[in-house]
Order: structure tokens, then C-alpha cells, then sequence
């Protein structure tokens, strides 16, 4: 992909973003930032491609360690979300 | 050695999960949706993950799954453990992982080029791919340093007072223009001592910038490190030609920078005047003088019980000091016996009712306060004019009116709830010494038409309960 054709998926997904959020439920607004921490950590896809065994042995740590952390951040971030999410309950009729 | 194109099907796999991430935010549009739109995140990344391990050549499976279960144990333990007033300093922490991994794939992908396929023909690393390195690097290392000293300020291991450096203004101004500078440098020259001096200064600004923010802000604080993140994994889904994180980038972004804006709004400050920091500092400084004494009335337990029992409809306005003292819980039980009593109860909740966006709400929620009778403050202030009581428990700027009518309160233009409307107020309140964080005095305290309960908040309604019981 050229560099045009990806600031363009940038740009429209900025636009989504920018709606997609302000229909978030301010009541959720915590949950909305737990979970927004969890996607982030998508960055593992870049920490696992520096894992790569082939070249650096220190990107390799590197990338190791950084599959660790972005690790914490998924499990942890989704587990709190949910627990979360689990709590918002409607009235009893 | 120009980086050769994925096939078709694993360009569509990282859409796919790039278009889960936004199902998952637009499931928070409502709390019926939301649990949904978790697992539609969760599934996401499981496709971006698995998408990855197939299609590139990365470390020994055993060394992967070592990685990702120690990190997935400590986050899904401390997830299960957290208590729900931490959550602040938790989002803090997990912010500066972000930041962190941002880092360390940034200075990877430095070290290695060849790996990620962003070398150009001669052999160098492509100047595009190293303005997004370096942006990936700088924001990455800012997020870490000013998550870790929001996080240490938020769980009370550092003073939540600024801390004003001097010339600060010119010492960051500087810093950032030395990082852009450098960035553009790094352009024409990928010798490895700039891109170390970018990360070095990076970390740094990231430290200079948070320490002046005072404790009052750390709301916005936590939500501008939230758009931070999502930059960070933006600048290195660009440099791996990844839509998916470019996409979550560009979510994550956005939803930060959203959120500073609704907490900036809701506290009528500029976004300018939060990063200059220092607040709470002057309001300290200045919210000592000796003030005239007015007269106040004191209430009891038993007055507010028989009141609110002869009430048609209660609205409750909490704020942090109910979650400091515990009372969320002997809170809902009150308003349990009133509403089988025949009283309408509502919550009111302010934008900065927490210690973070929604704080509020999830601990009520937790409480099981059920969400339909919690409200926004745009959309039950109009109902106090109506109201028999206003029941006001651990908030103060919130309710305070001279962010109304006083041009020269620290607090002014700040939305606030009309409770001076409601026909009866009780105030529950330590002693009448303390004021709320922004150290000024509130009319409503000396309104005929309130009552003050000094009280631990949680004591007085457990004596509220007791009293409506009887």
C-alpha cells in the first residue's frame, strides 16, 4: 500500500472515531476508556513482527518484552471492561 | 528492497478487525449494547493477533506464548482485583504500557528495518518510514512518562499538588521543538544518535509536562494520555502498513481527544490552560482568607428522613466524597425504602462527578444503583425547579451557584446543578470548615431552604435509613 492509500483509511477512521464516540452513553464514558485501552494494544501485531528470530537479537528482546506488556494491556483491559459492563443494570419492573 | 504486498486475505483480515474495534465502541452506545460490543473488541484482536503469527516470521511459538501469558496473568489478575475508585490510576497504568510497547516496537523496527519491511533500495530506512518512527517513538515515550506521573499522582504515591518548575513554559516550548526538529533531521540522517536524543527528550517532556498538573485535572489529564496512546499506535500502524492499527489508532484518538474535550467543557477550562497546569495551587493559596460567618441551619437524620418520606421526589447529587467515605451502598438502601415508599429518586451526575470520565456512573453501578435512574447534567437540570429535595452528598464546586451569578470565582462558568431550586436541600458534609477542591465558599450552604448534615457521609445514611425505617 502506498502512503496516499493509508492516510486515507487514517482519515476516514478519524471521522469514525470522531462520531463513533460522541454516541457513546456519557454513563460509559469510563468503560469506553478501559476498552479503548484494551484495542490499542493491537500495537502487539507491530511487537510480534519484532520478535522476528531473523537479524537483531536485542529488537528481538525487545519485541518480546513489548508482546508482554501490550499482553497486560489486552487481558486486563477487555477483563475490566466486561466486569465493568457486567455492573450497569436496569431497573426492576 | 521494496517490501512485498500481503496477499489479499490477510489485508482483509486486519480490516475485519479493524471494523470489530469500531462495533465495539459503537456497542458502549448503550449499556444493553455494550457487553456485545466487548466481545466483538475481543475478537478483534484475536484475528489481528492470529492474523500476525500466521502470515509473518516472528519468535519461536513457546517464546510468544511465555510473553503473552505472563503479561495476560498480571493484567487479568489485576483486572479481577482492582477496586472500582482505583480505576483512574489503573487506566493511567495501562496507558503507559501502550506507550511503552509503543517505544520498544519503534526502536525495534529501528534496529531491525529489514524485518518490517520498511527499507528503501538503497539499502536505508525510507524517510517516510522514519518521520513515522519517530513520531511513533516521541508519542509513544511521552505517553509512558506522563502516564507513569499521572498514575503515581492519581494512586497518592506523589503529592497531587503541582510541582512548578521555573521557566517551565520555555523549558517544554523547547523541548518539543528540539523533538520536531530532530524528527525532520532524522529525515536526511538515520545515524542512530538522533533517534536515541528524540526517545531521551521524549521521555523527558512527557515527566515536564504532567508535573504541573494539579490533582483537580488529572480528568483531562488521563484522557488526553488515552488520545496519546492511540496516536502512538497509529504513527506505527503507518509504519507497518497495518489497518488495524491504524483504524484503533485512529478510535483511540479520537476517543481521548473527545473526552478532554467534554471534561474541559464540564470544568470551563481551555485545553490551553490544563497543559499550562498550576491548577489548585492559586485556589489553594487563594481559598484561605477568614470569611464573614453566616448563619446556617444544621439538620438531623431524622429531619431528612421525615422530609424526604413527605417528598413527592428526591434527587440525589453525589460526588467523590461519597465514594471516599464508602456510603454508595448505604446510599441505594435509602433510596430503596423511599422508592417502596412511594418516592421518586434520580441521580444526578456530573461530567467531573469522579476522578475520571463516567467514574461516577460506574460506581453508582456498581452499587447497584440501577442506570435508568441516573441522569446527565444537561438533562435533569431543568427537573429541580420541580423538586421537593435535593439531596447533595460528598459534591460542592457542582452545586456551588457562584459558578453561575460571581465573575470572580475560580469556579465561574463552570455548569453546575440548580439545587438552590429545589424546595427543600440537604447537604451532607463533613463540618462546615472544608470546602471542595477548588477552595471556595458555597451559597447554598446558607440557602432558608437547607439543611446541613454534618456527618461522615456514610454514618448519616445509615441514621437516615434507621430513621426512615421506624
Amino acid at each position: 500500500m502506498d502512503f496516499i492509500s493509508i492516510l486515507s483509511i487514517f482519515v476516514m477512521a478519524c471521522f469514525v472515531g470522531y462520531y463513533v464516540v460522541w454516541s457513546v452513553t456519557p454513563a460509559l464514558h469510563t468503560p469506553l476508556m478501559a476498552v479503548t485501552n484494551a484495542i490499542s494494544s493491537v500495537i502487539i501485531v507491530g511487537a510480534l513482527i519484532a520478535s522476528a528470530a531473523g537479524g537483531s537479537p536485542t529488537a528481538k528482546w525487545l519485541g518480546l518484552i513489548a508482546v508482554a506488556l501490550a499482553s497486560v494491556n489486552i487481558f486486563g483491559g477487555f477483563a475490566v471492561t466486561a466486569r465493568m459492563l457486567a455492573m450497569y443494570k436496569k431497573k426492576e419492573r | 528492497m521494496e517490501h512485498a504486498a500481503p496477499p489479499a486475505w490477510v489485508m482483509l483480515a486486519y480490516l475485519i478487525s479493524g471494523v470489530f474495534f469500531i462495533l465495539a465502541l459503537r456497542g458502549l452506545s448503550s449499556p444493553a449494547t455494550s457487553q456485545q460490543g466487548n466481545r466483538f473488541g475481543m475478537a478483534g484482536m484475536l484475528i489481528a493477533v492470529v492474523t500476525t503469527l500466521v502470515t509473518h516470521e516472528v519468535a519461536s511459538l513457546p517464546e510468544i506464548l511465555g510473553a503473552i501469558f505472563i503479561g495476560g496473568g498480571i493484567g487479568w489478575v489485576t483486572a479481577r482485583k482492582i477496586a472500582m475508585t482505583d480505576m483512574p490510576q489503573l487506566v493511567a497504568a495501562f496507558h503507559s504500557l501502550v506507550g511503552m510497547a509503543a517505544v520498544l516496537v519503534a526502536a525495534a523496527a529501528f534496529l531491525n528495518p529489514e524485518a518490517f519491511g520498511i527499507n528503501g533500495a538503497d539499502g536505508q530506512i525510507n524517510p517516510v518510514s522514519r518521520v513515522e518512527m519517530g513520531l511513533g517513538i516521541a508519542i509513544g515515550a511521552i505517553t509512558f512518562s506522563g502516564s507513569v506521573i499521572a498514575f503515581l499522582k492519581l494512586a497518592g504515591k506523589m503529592s497531587g499538588a503541582p510541582i512548578m518548575l521555573p521557566m517551565r513554559h520555555v523549558i517544554n516550548l523547547g523541548t518539543l521543538a528540539a523533538i520536531v526538529g530532530l524528527i525532520a533531521y532524522f529525515t536526511v540522517d538515520q545515524s542512530p544518535w538522533i533517534f536515541w536524543t528524540i526517545t531521551a527528550l521524549a521521555f523527558v517532556i512527557g515527566f515536564l509536562l504532567i508535573i504541573p498538573i494539579g490533582g483537580a485535572d488529572m480528568p483531562v489529564v488521563v484522557s488526553m494520555l488515552n488520545s496519546y496512546s492511540g496516536w502512538a499506535a497509529a504513527a506505527m500502524g503507518f509504519t507497518l502498513h497495518n489497518t488495524a492499527m491504524i483504524i484503533t489508532g485512529a478510535l483511540v484518538g479520537s476517543s481521548g481527544a473527545i473526552l478532554s474535550y467534554i471534561m474541559c467543557k464540564a470544568m470551563n477550562r481551555s485545553f490551553i490552560s490544563v497543559i499550562a497546569g498550576g491548577f489548585g495551587a492559586e485556589a489553594a493559596a487563594t481559598g484561605g482568607p477568614a470569611k464573614e460567618q453566616r448563619p446556617w441551619k444544621r439538620g438531623s437524620a431524622e429531619d431528612a428522613a421525615y422530609m424526604m418520606q413527605q417528598a413527592e421526589s428526591v434527587i440525589i447529587v453525589p460526588g467523590y466524597g461519597m465514594a471516599v467515605a464508602q456510603a454508595q451502598h448505604i446510599l441505594r438502601e435509602m433510596a430503596d425504602v423511599l422508592k417502596k415508599q412511594g418516592v421518586s429518586v434520580k441521580y444526578a451526575i456530573h461530567p467531573v462527578a469522579g476522578r475520571m470520565p463516567g467514574h461516577m456512573n460506574v460506581l453508582l453501578a456498581e452499587a447497584q444503583v440501577p442506570y435508568d435512574e441516573v441522569f446527565e447534567l444537561e438533562d435533569i437540570n431543568s427537573e429541580f425547579a420541580q423538586t421537593d429535595v435535593a439531596f447533595i452528598i460528598g459534591a460542592n464546586d457542582v452545586v456551588n451557584p457562584a459558578a453561575k451569578t460571581d465573575k470572580t470565582s475560580p469556579i465561574y462558568g463552570m455548569p453546575v446543578f440548580d439545587v438552590d431550586k429545589a424546595k427543600t436541600v440537604f447537604f451532607v458534609k463533613r463540618s462546615m470548615g472544608g470546602v471542595g477542591y477548588a477552595g471556595v465558599d458555597n451559597d447554598v450552604f446558607y440557602m432558608d431552604q437547607t439543611m446541613m448534615l454534618l456527618a461522615d457521609a456514610k454514618k448519616m445514611c445509615e441514621d437516615i435509613v434507621k430513621a426512615l425505617q421506624h
